[in-house]
């Protein structure tokens, strides 16, 4: 904590290419034990310019302390909204290491991989429970796949009844992937506002016979349930419509609420988020999607098949609308997932979820009144705060860089974009009463610090490895890559 | 529930500071209509002991590469990890963060971003790369996007056939309602050739795409078809599906390429049934604005130490929304740091050695499978470290029969090349002992007995 | 924040010097403090037409983008070559320095539609 004058050893680590030695090899090579050959000479290049020369021990050195400048779900509290940063159970990690599932090629016959196939057949079907859809997909890459997927088999819906409709509905306090992946299937985004819960008169007013769909994520981005669902989807579908859900924040729902019984179309989860797998500083995720009965016909290529007891891969699909990636699914992730699952069991998901929403609200409830809260009503698994209550000339980024001088990773800000200086916190279940405390009351006293202090916030951080950074200059004059005459 | 930590005497009390009496008060926002209203028809949780049985029960179900002689390749390569590489993945400060967006707190992440990207860019000869994609074919599919965006109104994309299917397959899916139009350009002796390319090379096309080395494991002349494509002004994209090629032969960079893509799967990453890979993408510093995915930048902080951050970011959905470079808003964080940690490990001399037993290897048995009757080679083009024969063997028998003695011969080709149907793609790697060979070469000879 | 009288201004957050048959057009000092460190520039080229209404350009900071929109039509006859190498112009010199690109009006009754400092100062006081 703050306060205490802890210091930590901070040991600086140079980029690889200039710790670089000639002739270091951190790595044993078998004997090529065939004669040697080579191409032809005009096909060969020269030497890797630049690449690093490194011992094992220069590597392991490197990597370690670079590792001890990162901040993760294992260091503390992560309450980064939108992202469901929860712990990632360590059993999962031994599970997709088993050979049986890690060395295993997407190229062998399917009879001869049964285990994997099944695997995520039952994954199939466990998700499809908790969400309610018949069918499910796991092939895509990611939550942003998983919508391309979702949003070019509703596209590939309608060219197949001749709809020529050229628009996509999003709300304002949409994620900004809904609009990038309308663009990508070709359409022309109609906004639309929500007002915290978006309304069945508001979707009216701009719903047309142009319009291909709704893309809605529930509960949305302010953590809150768009309770006019079952209106709003049956009013698209009246219209010759189908609606998207962004299944981001399916965390709030599980055992409680199911998007497939609501007349959502189709809808991405995020296994990266609410079903544990691992941020990985960025990835990978995995993005399935769950599909109503209409859309089966228009599911990504292959779709896996079980017959009798055995499992395969159906390629004869005439609607499909195609591969999206390489092989099957992040099958690496998809074992965590499953894993995960084993884990909690049914009972064991809602529990999470009731966890996470009590968490939410009790975050909501210790800091309401001093921090702004712009949209009242009931919060799920997420709250938003606003900059407005600030003193001191504080913002929001002040705020989250102050966290960090107290030992926290901050929440999401400045998103979503409908709140100004949006403070947006998602503790997750995983996190007890006491590390829920013990936020709050730095949140507390941060505000208390701008009101009287505000320089504190302003300079923060400055217990952290770096300072505030030069982030105009990386963008005035990009420097995207070491080079040799540059240092 | 040993994940979530709450006792009764906490839950208690934050309900009583929320003021509620119970948690299902809580979703009192969501309409009746809207519950379920029974519990999830999922078992009860289960102990670790009892996960790790299910999941071995599973697991043995498979076909480990390495309980059995793997000659499959096809975009997906069996190559030895060295141990240090998920020693050091597995610290959890890196995986169990996220997207560096609070820099102060993660220069560990960026730096180590910053490295891939370089290290992308040493080995395709490019002159930046960003933070990573999913895998080679999504990748690729970005990179014709890419080039329609730079081409402006041009919507027409050559793509030769040699290009592995998958990838081309992941392009149309990605192009479908996008008004541009993929035409397959047919490979001859297994390569993409002027004479097939030049008479359809106009100001119409944005775009060729051609794999170095192909899907045949064939090394394309990438300079020739280089020329031809800028002399009207589109871009040569090139699909890198086995990177450690790279380390042997010129870079796409070098011979001229506007664009290249990849998978890094071959540096350090499992095979784990084809994913998670990750995708690479390198450009030209002309297409920078126009590059889908992360970038990592080198700046200074307030106290003018050198450090690195997330930028450009104005290209991205999260600013552009609809007019964004991509929708991608994740990066394969985890996977570029094993391929980072990979290259850092076998570095210049490493790689290199490692390619040249790879292409010694299986340029050997390449000639080994030649020499048997009932075998041939159909194409005559220098490849790296995957082949091409044909057998008369009919190939589904034949991979039947060798897996009977635990060998997994190769990837048929017929079923994505007609008229290849009795093609069989052979891939050899550092895994691929002499010994292994030669116990292929006797196995596809005994099918003649 | 200063808004010189003896130019115009737009809705777009844009500004006019009118001399002649040639516009200046830059981006007013309030849509520069907005926007925070300006890091690009695009502009359009010498030889476009121009269409009022119509985006011909982009700025951005680290974290937003925004479309500049032609304050009037005509074809660009001269663009500030300075500014894509120096974007931090935009901040520092909104007026002069930071100005934008020249046009020689095709239309000079758009003139009309421009604003004048004190309603443009009008308009950002109710934003």
């Amino acid at each position: 904590m703050i306060g205490t004058d802890s210091r930590g050893l901070v040991l600086d680590e140079p980029l690889l290419f200039e710790q670089s030695q000639p002739g270091r090899i951190g790595f044993s090579l078998p004997e090529a034990d065939v004669p040697h050959t080579a191409p032809a000479a005009e096909l060969l290049r020269d030497e890797i310019t630049g690449f690093p020369e490194l011992s094992e021990v220069d590597v392991i050195r490197h990597y370690t302390r670079l590792s001890t400048w990162n901040y993760g779900v294992d260091s503390g509290f992560y309450p980064l909204g939108s992202c469901t940063m929860k712990y990632n159970p360590k059993i999962n990690e031994v599970a997709a290491r088993l050979p049986g599932f890690s060395d295993i090629h997407p190229q062998t016959p399917e009879a001869l991989n049964q285990g994997a196939l099944e695997l995520m057949y039952r994954l199939e079907r466990a998700l499809a429970e908790v969400s309610g859809f018949p069918a499910i997909c796991l092939q895509p890459a990611a939550g942003a796949q998983g919508e391309l997927a979702g949003m070019l088999m509703i596209r590939a819906w309608h060219e197949a009844r001749g709809n020529k409709r050229t628009k996509v509905i999003i709300p304002d306090t949409a994620h900004g992937t809904n609009p990038a992946t309308a663009a990508l299937c070709g359409y022309e985004v109609v906004p639309v506002v929500s007002d915290g819960i978006l309304s069945r008169d508001a979707v009216a007013a701009v719903m047309s016979n142009e319009v291909a769909a709704l893309m809605i994520t529930n509960p949305n981005t302010l953590g809150l349930f768009e309770a006019d669902i079952r209106a709003i989807c049956a009013l698209v579908h009246e219209q010759g419509g189908l609606v998207y859900s962004d299944g981001a924040n399916l965390n709030a729902l599980m055992g409680i609420s199911r998007p497939g019984d609501l007349g959502i179309d189709v809808m991405h989860f995020n296994l990266h988020k609410t079903f544990s797998t691992p941020h990985g500083g960025g990835g990978p995720g995995a993005g399935p999607i769950g599909v109503s009965a209409e859309l089966i016909p228009y599911l990504p290529l292959p779709v896996i098949i079980k017959e009798n007891q055995n499992y395969r891969f159906d390629y004869e699909r005439p609607h499909s609308i195609g591969r999206v990636k390489a092989f099957y699914g992040h099958f690496g992730i998809l074992v965590r997932a499953y894993s995960y699952i084993l884990a909690m069991g049914g009972p064991g998901l809602k529990k999470a979820t009731e966890l996470a929403v009590l968490n939410a609200n009790y975050i909501r409830a210790r800091l309401e009144g001093v921090y702004a809260l712009p949209f009242t009503e009931r919060s799920l698994h997420e709250v938003v705060f606003s900059e407005e209550n600030l003193g001191g000339g504080c913002r929001t980024l002040d705020v989250a860089k102050r966290l960090i001088d107290y030992g926290f990773h901050p929440p999401t800000i400045y998103f979503p974009l409908v709140v100004a200086g949006a403070l947006m916190i998602e503790p997750t279940e995983t996190e007890s009463k006491q590390t829920l405390d013990d936020f709050c009351d730095a949140l507390l006293a941060i505000a208390a610090e701008a009101e009287h202090e505000p320089d504190k916030l302003k300079q923060a951080p400055t217990r952290a490895r770096r300072r505030r950074l030069d982030e105009a200059t990386a963008a005035r004059k990009p420097r995207l890559r070491w080079r040799p005459s540059s240092n | 529930m040993r994940y979530l930590p709450h006792t009764a005497a906490d839950i208690k009390q934050m309900l009583t500071t929320i003021g509620v009496d119970a948690t299902d008060a809580l979703f009192s926002g969501i309409p009746a209509d809207c519950r379920l209203t029974r519990p999830i028809d999922l078992p009860p949780g289960l102990a670790e002991t009892d996960i790790l049985k299910e999941l071995r029960l599973l697991a043995a179900k498979n076909t480990p590469v390495s309980d059995w002689t793997s000659f499959l390749g096809g975009g997906a390569y069996n190559h030895f990890i060295p141990a240090v590489v998920d020693h050091l993945v597995s610290r959890s400060e890196f995986y169990t963060a996220y997207t560096p967006y609070q820099p102060e707190i993660s220069q560990g992440t960026l730096q180590g971003i910053f490295e891939f990207q370089t290290m992308i860019c040493q080995l395709t000869g490019m002159d930046m790369a960003n933070a990573s994609m999913y895998d080679g074919a999504s990748a690729c599919a970005e990179a014709v996007l890419l080039a329609i965006r730079a081409a402006k109104k041009r919507s027409r994309v050559l793509i030769s056939a040699a290009l592995p299917p998958h990838y081309r397959q992941t392009i149309a899916t990605y192009c479908r309602y996008l008004d541009i139009e993929l035409i397959t350009i047919e490979a001859t002796n297994g390569v993409t050739t002027l004479e097939q390319v030049e008479p359809l090379l106009d100001e119409r096309v944005a775009a060729l795409v051609v794999g170095y080395p192909n899907y045949f494991g064939c090394i394309e002349n990438i300079s020739t078809l280089a020329s031809s494509v800028h002399a009207v002004d589109a871009r040569l994209i090139t699909a890198v599906a086995e990177p450690l090629a790279l380390a042997l032969f010129k870079s796409p960079g070098e011979l001229g390429a506007d664009i290249v893509v990849g998978d890094g799967q071959s540096f350090g990453l499992p095979l784990a049934f084809g994913g998670p890979t990750i995708g690479f993408f390198a450009v030209r510093d002309k297409d920078m604005r126009l590059l889908p995915g992360r970038l990592v930048g080198e700046t200074v902080d307030l106290d003018d130490k050198r450090s690195f951050v997330l930028t450009l970011a104005t290209r991205e959905q999260h600013i552009r929304r609809e007019k964004a470079t991509s929708n991608i808003c994740s990066n394969q964080g985890m996977c570029a740091l094993m391929v980072s940690i990979y290259l850092a490990l076998h570095g210049k001399q490493g790689l290199r050695q490692l390619a040249e037993i790879n292409y010694a290897r299986s340029n050997w048995l390449r000639e080994q499978i030649a020499d048997l009757d009932g075998f041939s080679l159909p194409f005559s083009a220098p490849v790296f470290n995957e082949f091409v024969v044909t057998c008369q063997e009919p190939v589904a028998d034949l991979k039947k029969r060798l897996e009977q003695q635990k060998i997994l011969a190769g990837v048929a080709l017929g079923r994505d090349y007609p008229g290849l149907e009795s093609g069989l793609l052979i891939c050899v790697t550092e895994q691929n002992s002499r010994q292994q060979m030669e116990q292929l070469v006797a196995a596809l000879a005994g099918g003649k007995r | 924040m200063d808004f010189p009288d003896e130019l115009k201004y737009t809705e777009e957050h844009e500004w006019i010097a009118i001399e002649a048959d040639i516009a200046t057009i830059g981006i007013s000092d309030f849509a520069q403090s907005q926007l925070g460190d300006i890091v690009f520039v695009e502009l359009p080229e010498v030889g476009d037409e121009l269409e009022a209404g119509k985006p011909c350009g982009v700025v951005e900071s680290v974290k937003a983008v925004s479309d500049i929109y032609s304050p009037l039509s005509g074809e660009v006859v001269e663009i500030n070559e300075e500014l894509p190498d120096a974007p931090e112009t935009l901040n520092t010199s909104p007026y002069e320095d930071g100005w934008m690109i020249k046009i020689r009006l095709s239309n000079p009754q758009e003139l009309d539609d421009l604003l004048d400092a004190d309603s443009y100062q009008e308009l950002i006081k109710e934003d």
